[in-house]
């Protein structure tokens, strides 16, 4: 609950009225059902005219105790709860989530399985940004447009999840150690595909949005989030790095086979909704750029670890904290073993739509309750991250 | 009331269709049902992605998702519904306007799906509504969905006007309006709507006289 | 990024009084904690943030973990935090702290006046767990409804009885098997049993 404004601030008198019109605060709550929150996500706020004076975001609307059910089950078991958690991108879900496993258990992952964690995950990455761009249009009122575009996008991206892991989208595709099953050579030529055309539509998409006049109007100077408190917050992902945080998971961890290829990192200066825009569209471009270099080099190989036992796995007590770039932001998984080594003694994840929402009230104050929806769709949320 | 179907063919052929009042009016309704913008969780992806344009849901009626309830038709709870959250479920079906459907998608919200060992998840939305289509999945493939509102429209089809078969919506008796839940302090109160749904009977409590009749 | 024993020792020199304690991981993991007791959490974890050999300025990851009693030790709460350094771009350094189980001793000072990122994660553990967290701007909770009154995911929390028994497709299988084989469910057995005593 808003805490209540005292009587002497809720009245105030207009200017120019010769002080004989009073306004009034009003307390608005937007959600949980809203035709531009991104799921189940309600936010108390109280508006001065069209300003927002207070924000406070509310959620555990789809609080659904996944950390709950991980510690009755075993450890293998909780990996098709991951694809549910980020519901959009359920291959890096799942990578973060074995890679954390086999930080514990000191499992290597042969090579081949790497660069196909990495295709999967980069072609994830382009999913995501695709739609978030184009959802954020959709609340700025480009109505579906965008949208579209970016499902038809996506839909290609999902053809091949199926033809590999069987599910368009919860595809529980990674196993510790490696992954489920291998990426045939056909799967590979469809990937390929995919990659080439991929710049095509981005110019395409760049044309309709980069310097289009009502997008730069509505998005510059809106929702600026500063450097330190950015660092400050824990903000991490794309809306980070267009604050001007130099910091890219990928990059500082070096997780996988990441070391080997030859991207950037982009970083925006302002930090407005505009620039979290771009930084999305130049990390796309950047993925692309990977995934040509991997789709290139990916050797031969197994595609699992042939040590790793899929019955009776068990770990030695102990915890540990493994950490992947998701497209979203960190994603990572905090797990504690005991003596029995047969289930997580506790399972937590470390969701970066949930900490990227800390600094929601300082971008939105000031601001017009019709930017509030803007802000909320740049920071990218999911609602299935935020409440687990 | 049928029609005599040579007569039918013959009037046919005339350019005259004869057709009884209900069915035109049926058919009227169901080729426009517009759904209520109401996804929770990841099935809410796989509705927007069947109302996209590979699996353009608008061929079927579903013109446009409403953002309000008091203009929609059709609610597909898509995705799992929560104890927080079954409150404002039950109050936004309240607020749309009859003759109104609902449909639930995906395995959470037929019964809680994958999460049904949740302290925080209701065990199927249709503990507090009545639930027209279930669509069976996790996620159901849009195709699914698509079939849904087709088997809605067979349903909304077979719906009589007459008295002693009216639906619910056209009885000017029957109450729309469902009590919503409120927050307990353990778990909602009530847990379930007993006039809306039952717990199947468990096997082990046949007696022994069926037993014995069998 | 230095060895844990040697940011122990740097820890402890620059605290005076702080009793910390080192706990270790799995070996592969190599990602050994500090443990700090509460009294002296926030100021070790103020000169780790403010130490220029340090710069741990990202507080990632906020967990609470349950640990019921056992047989000879007592039930505690630990509150863990992992610490990054942008600036640096330095690894984790895993900083611990204990809290009893009682409901009115769970108290931790909290270090969201030194990183505005742990505000959410402390009222989720407070929420989930009980842990209160003195010095918190905000301390609700953000999962469950207001009026909830358990911690729910405490080792001992019960769930309430709303789970009711829903057929399978064996059921069929099952009840079939009873009729014609003459097997009793455990219910008529009993009534069975009953009736011939009488």
């Amino acid at each position: 609950m808003i805490q209540p404004l005292t009587e002497e601030k809720r009245y105030t008198l207009t200017p120019g009225s010769g002080g004989l019109i009073e306004t009034q605060t009003l307390e608005v709550s937007i959600g949980p059902q809203h035709p531009s929150t991104h799921g189940v996500f309600r936010m108390d706020c109280v508006l001065d005219g069209e300003t927002v004076v207070a924000l406070k975001p509310v959620m555990g609307y789809l609080h659904r105790n996944h950390e709950q059910l991980a510690e009755r089950m075993a450890w293998l078991g909780s990996m098709p709860y991951t694809d549910r958690l980020d519901y959009f991108n359920s291959m890096t879900n799942n990578w973060a989530y074995a890679l954390a496993v086999e930080k514990l258990a000191g499992i290597k992952v042969p090579d081949h399985a790497e660069y196909v964690r990495v295709i999967m995950a980069e072609l994830t990455r382009l999913l995501n940004h695709t739609c978030v761009i184009g959802f954020m249009l959709q609340d700025l009122g480009a109505w579906g447009t965008p949208l579209l575009y970016a499902f038809r996008e996506r839909e290609k991206i999902l053809d091949l999840f199926e033809a590999v892991s069987g599910s368009r989208m919860m595809c529980n595709y990674m196993r510790f150690g490696g992954v489920r099953v291998d990426m045939t050579d056909q799967d590979l030529a469809v990937a390929k595909d995919i990659t080439s055309r991929y710049p095509r539509f981005l110019d395409e998409f760049e044309k309709l949005l980069t310097n289009n006049e009502v997008l730069l109007g509505r998005t510059q100077r809106i929702g600026i989030l500063p450097k330190e408190l950015a660092i400050n917050g824990s903000i991490s992902g794309p809306m980070a790095r267009a604050s001007g945080v130099e910091y890219d998971v990928r990059k500082a961890d070096r997780y996988g086979v990441y070391g080997r290829f030859d991207f950037r990192v982009p970083v925006g200066d302002v930090g407005d909704v505009y620039d979290r825009y771009y930084v999305r569209v130049l990390e796309m471009r950047e993925s692309i750029k990977i995934l040509q270099q991997a789709l290139r080099d990916i050797p031969q190989g197994p595609h699992i670890a042939p040590e790793v036992k899929l019955r009776n796995f068990k770990i030695p007590p102990g915890d540990g904290y493994g950490r992947i770039e998701g497209p979203k932001g960190e994603l990572g998984f905090y797990l504690v073993s005991d003596e029995g080594g047969k289930q997580p003694y506790r399972y937590h994840v470390r969701p970066p739509s949930f900490i990227n929402l800390t600094t929601l009230e300082d971008m939105c104050l000031g601001q017009k309750v019709a930017d509030v929806v803007i802000i909320l769709g740049s920071i990218d949320i999911v609602l299935g991250e935020v409440d687990r | 009331m049928a029609v005599d179907e040579g007569l039918k063919s013959e009037l046919q052929k005339q350019g005259i269709f004869v057709l009884p009042f209900e069915q035109l009016y049926n058919w009227g309704r169901k080729s426009s049902i517009w759904p209520l913008q109401f996804g929770l969780a990841c099935c809410a992806i796989e509705m927007i992605a069947s109302a996209a344009s590979r699996y353009d849901l608008a061929r079927f009626g579903a013109e446009v998702f409403r953002a309000t309830p008091r203009q929609a038709d059709l609610m597909i709870v898509a995705g799992t519904v929560t104890k927080k959250m079954a409150p404002q479920v039950v109050r936004l079906y309240n607020q749309m306007p009859e003759p109104k459907y609902c449909i639930a998608m995906g395995a959470c919200a037929i019964s809680g799906g994958p999460f049904k060992d949740g302290y925080n998840v209701l065990k199927g939305i249709d503990r507090y509504i009545p639930v027209d289509v279930h669509i069976p999945g996790c996620p159901p493939r849009p195709e699914a969905l698509i079939h849904a509102i087709m088997t809605l429209q067979r349903k909304i089809a077979n719906q009589h006007l007459e008295k002693g078969q009216r639906p619910r919506w056209y009885d000017k008796d029957a109450d729309s309006e469902y009590p919503i839940p409120t927050y307990g302090e353990h778990d909602l109160q009530p847990p379930a709507n007993r006039e809306v749904w039952q717990p199947p009977r468990d096997y082990r409590d046949v007696t022994l006289e069926e037993v014995k009749k069998a | 990024m230095e060895a844990i024993e040697k940011i122990k020792e740097i820890a402890a020199q620059a605290v005076p009084g702080a009793k910390l304690e080192i706990i270790n991981s799995t070996p592969a993991a190599q990602q050994p904690a500090l443990l700090v007791d509460r009294e002296h959490i926030h100021v070790v974890a103020k000169f780790l943030k403010e130490d220029p050999r340090f710069q741990m300025d990202f507080c990632s990851c906020v967990t609470a973990v349950d640990y019921l009693p056992k047989a000879d030790k007592p039930g505690f709460i630990e509150v863990v935090y992992h610490l990054y350094s942008v600036a640096q771009k330095q690894g984790p350094i895993v900083l611990k702290v204990r809290a009893p189980r009682d409901l009115d001793q769970c108290r931790v000072p909290s270090l969201t006046p030194l990183w505005r990122g742990c505000e959410f994660q402390e009222r989720e553990a407070y929420d989930l767990y009980g842990v209160k967290f003195d010095g918190h701007p905000d301390l609700r909770r953000i999962l469950m409804w207001d009026e909830f009154t358990d911690h729910p995911m405490r080792k001992d929390y019960v769930p309430p009885a709303d789970y009711e028994w829903e057929p399978t497709p064996h059921d069929d299988t099952l009840q079939r098997a009873a009729q014609e084989q003459g097997i009793m469910p455990p219910t008529a057995r009993e009534e069975l049993e009953k009736a011939k005593k009488k």
